[in-house]
């Protein structure tokens, strides 16, 4: 908590304009300005913070029975099950056309609320993310229901995402292939393999051509005939988007798709730079 | 489209460059993210499009809408043996319940013709109520890792749930005609005006469903308070007896009691439909006004209370 204070504060003191002096922890400072030739920008994350509400989540000390929330209210203590966590903690930087960037850091380092807060998905707390279109988060599963079919969640996958009927229909015969579940797909999801789900999923995911493209974990899935063909998939969405994020814990993925690495530690940015330099700074770590 | 090679080439030229600008201060005049977001034309990823465009984007996800509330409805009973005959089956065995209380053992059933068709036709519509508002009131808090993953006017949850409600209405209204007809009551033209009866009560239900969802979202003890809310609404909205009867005739108390209650949206919509399948008359002056203006007034306020938070859901 004593931390969280201390971070507010030193955030509330620096100046907003000034992405530079944010991130004190970087060796070596993230490009704040594109050059006039480079790509035009895409997204701008702007001094962003993100907290999380957290229910649930008490210390030894204050164990949620009846009597001590009794009590909490007799002292007029606020609810101490609800808590915040502060995922990211001011980050800035500017991301380009025909960028992809990957990020890495350890669990919990604020990777996929760095995504989600960019598709637009998790208001921020302080701070802002700009962008040109809209980006979309490649992933659909919470959409699916495993009760269903899979033929029925094809459809109502491709419609959480926002297609129409028409679309739906064009592309539906190409997810079954490219999920190559064969007859499955008539047998509900609860009886599939976990290959199969992932599989399933990730060709609905893919069906939709996106603008800003961010890839969470996603390509860790099947077996190897499929992480090859997801792979070149990722690499046929990354030509149609302007700019792809790639969230991964296997740099070698992270090495060959990106062109840039952003190097996330504790919700900071602690390096952003060409893929070498970070990769290997970060092995070292 | 640009190549992967220039890309890095960008990078790399990038790199260089902000290896010599970070040696000194900062130029004078050097534009903030903010501005350099302006000039390029690009828009802040959490932004409320205004009410029309709001709900043009509903429009758009009528399709997704429509399959969610679906697909929830089939895989609802899909562990079990009778199926889809629980949807039948679950108004028909609270109705017995129902009867057998209030009908045979306390005798709330005095005074008022044809019982049974009294009694289920205000169950059937009183739960038609209450599971879109209970299933609104989840909507947005049980969902949050679909809100978390992808775009959608979040509206659509709750607009679902009140759509699946309403599918499985349809099937216990012919359950319903079918125990009218058997208790002899005379089909008439005012039968026509039953899709009028549930349009308006779908409007008012997708409306405080809308509110509710909004509470639900940010008060999560809400879905603990439900229940009793729900089961104190079931008892002042006259669904197992006649409110005119207890509240005034047998109670003592007096009339404007009765009225207000009567004029509770619940009762309204309840009494419009006993008018049109079992008194045989038209719906009443006061019933055709409070049953349009609950409908206009809170899917109207609803819709609106709701939009008023749409980019904070999936925070808290």
């Amino acid at each position: 908590m004593a931390e969280l204070t201390k971070e507010l504060s030193h955030v509330k003191a620096e100046e907003p304009g000034d992405p530079k002096q944010e991130v004190k922890t970087s060796p070596k400072p993230k490009p704040a300005q594109p050059p006039a030739p480079a790509g035009t920008p895409t997204v701008v994350v702007d001094d962003l913070h993100i907290v999380y509400r957290v229910y649930g989540a008490a210390s030894d000390a204050e164990k949620g029975n009846a009597a001590n929330a009794l009590l909490r209210m007799l002292r007029r203590q606020g609810r101490p099950q609800m808590r915040e966590v502060h995922a990211i903690k001011g980050v800035s930087f500017v991301a380009h056309h025909g960028d992809a960037i990957g990020i890495i850091g350890r669990n919990g380092s604020g990777k996929s609320t760095l995504l989600r807060a960019i598709a637009g998905l998790l208001p921020p707390h302080q701070g802002a993310v700009y962008t040109d279109g809209q980006p979309s988060l490649l992933g659909v599963n919470a959409a699916l229901m495993r009760e269903l079919t899979g033929e029925r969640n094809i459809v109502l996958g491709c419609y959480a995402m926002g297609m129409t009927p028409a679309q739906v229909k064009a592309k539906y015969d190409d997810i079954v292939d490219f999920s190559g579940i064969g007859e499955f797909v008539q047998f509900p999801m609860s009886t599939y393999s976990s290959g199969m789900g992932a599989r399933l999923r990730f060709a609905i995911a893919s069906a939709k051509t996106h603008d800003v493209l961010l890839i969470d974990e996603a390509l860790a899935t099947g077996d190897r005939e499929f992480k090859r063909k997801s792979q070149e998939r990722i690499k046929a969405m990354r030509a149609q988007a302007g700019t792809v994020f790639l969230v991964a814990h296997n740099l070698d993925v992270i090495e060959e798709t990106c062109n840039r690495v952003i190097w996330l530690h504790k919700g900071k940015i602690k390096m952003d730079g060409d893929p070498q330099t970070v990769l290997a700074a970060y092995n070292r770590a | 489209m640009s190549q992967p090679e220039s890309a890095v080439a960008d990078a790399k030229a990038r790199g260089r460059k902000d290896g010599t600008s970070s040696q000194g201060p900062n130029a004078p005049g050097k534009e903030s993210l903010a501005e350099l977001a302006a000039r390029y034309g690009l828009r802040r990823a959490i932004a409320r499009p205004s009410l029309p465009s709001y709900a043009r984007q509903l429009w758009q996800r009528r399709h997704f809408v429509l399959t969610y509330a679906t697909s929830k409805n089939v895989t609802k009973y899909s562990n079990t043996a009778l199926g889809q005959l629980w949807q039948v089956l679950t108004p028909l065995l609270n109705a017995a319940i129902y009867w057998l209380m209030f009908g045979l053992i306390l005798g709330a059933s005095r005074g008022i013709d044809n019982y049974p068709a009294f009694l289920i036709t205000g169950m059937f519509v009183f739960t038609y109520t209450q599971r879109s508002v209970s299933g609104g009131a989840k909507s947005i808090s049980g969902n949050l890792s679909m809100i978390r993953a992808l775009h959608f006017p979040r509206a659509a949850l709750p607009l679902a749930y009140t759509v699946q409600e309403l599918q499985q209405l349809l099937i216990s209204m012919a359950v319903l005609i079918g125990l009218v007809l058997l208790t002899q009551e005379p089909v008439t033209t005012l039968w026509l005006l039953i899709p009028v009866a549930l349009l308006l009560q779908t409007m008012f239900n997708i409306g405080f469903s809308l509110i509710m969802a909004r509470v639900g979202a940010f008060a999560r003890d809400l879905n603990q308070l439900l229940p009793f809310i729900m089961r104190t609404w079931l008892y002042a909205s006259g669904v197992f007896f006649s409110i005119q009867d207890k509240v005034v005739a047998s109670a003592g108390l007096p009339q404007w009691v009765a009225d207000i209650m009567y004029l509770n949206p619940a009762a309204a919509y309840i009494e419009f439909m006993r008018d049109l399948l079992i008194a045989g008359h038209s719906p009443r002056e006061w019933v055709w006004m409070a049953c349009v203006f609950w409908a206009v007034f809170t899917l109207l306020v609803g819709f609106w209370y709701f939009w008023r938070a749409e980019e904070r859901y999936g925070r808290g």
